[in-house]
């Protein structure tokens, strides 16, 4: 895992670290299975277009689940500092 | 016996069956999902199901809970399998036991249309030719 940092997204916001978790396509789009941002989202949607913009693949996904600290989340959640996010794609079991 | 499981082995049904016995059912309603050898035109070869389980099991188990408090069936139990899959296999199963049919077939439908859209699972199917792709299987919830 890396501590990438991201462009700030309001002021007055510090920045927090924040573990984020890829699966299936996400993982592959991403190259990664999991990674720790240094960013400034205060929420999951947020915090999914700067990854989108660290990892362009992912921009290809416009809709799918989201976790955080193992609890499925809105996307309009809160986010706190050492949160982990799980980005989900579209699911496919059955 | 209810709740949600899962499993990187083939399900035994038999034992699976023997879960939801009780004698105040009279009707049980059991749906088994099979790997297929076609997809939108694409002959499939084999899938592989990615889940991450913590929260497949505990959503799984939510999904159950609610079709219990939702149609009052006596018990309700599901597997769902991960990993690489060969064609016929069983990739999930739902049975669903109750004092009669209605709430039963009602139950066991409600718990895998919910499976399909809620729980963290991900299909990749293994194409001829050697071409593989995960599965966006938001429309799957509406077909088989």
């Amino acid at each position: 895992m890396t501590g990438k940092k991201l462009k700030c997204t309001g002021w007055g916001v510090d920045p927090m670290k924040i573990k984020v978790s890829y699966f299936a396509a996400f993982r592959e789009a991403a190259g990664t299975g999991s990674e720790i941002l240094e960013t400034a989202a205060s929420t999951p949607a947020e915090l999914f277009s700067e990854c989108a913009a660290l990892h362009p693949a992912l921009q290809n996904y416009s809709s799918s689940l989201v976790a955080i600290n193992d609890e499925m989340s809105a996307w309009e959640a809160t986010l706190g500092e050492h949160d982990e996010v799980l980005f989900f794609p579209p699911v496919a079991g059955g | 016996m209810n709740g949600f499981g899962i499993t990187s082995t083939a399900i035994d049904l038999q034992v699976f069956r023997q879960q939801l016995l009780d004698i105040s059912c009279g009707a049980c309603v059991q749906f088994e999902g099979w790997v297929r050898d076609h997809n939108e035109g694409q002959r499939v070869l084999r899938l592989e199901y990615e889940v991450y389980e913590p929260l497949a099991v505990k959503e799984g188990n939510r999904i159950i809970r609610e079709a219990i408090g939702k149609y009052g069936v006596i018990n309700a139990c599901a597997i769902h399998r991960s990993g690489l899959m060969e064609l016929s296999e069983v990739a999930v199963v739902v049975g669903v036991a109750s004092p009669h049919r209605g709430e039963a077939f009602d139950a066991c439908r409600y718990i895998i249309d919910q499976a399909k859209v809620r729980l963290p699972i991900w299909k990749k199917e293994y194409y001829e030719g050697g071409r593989a792709e995960w599965v966006n299987c938001q429309r799957c919830a509406h077909s088989a």
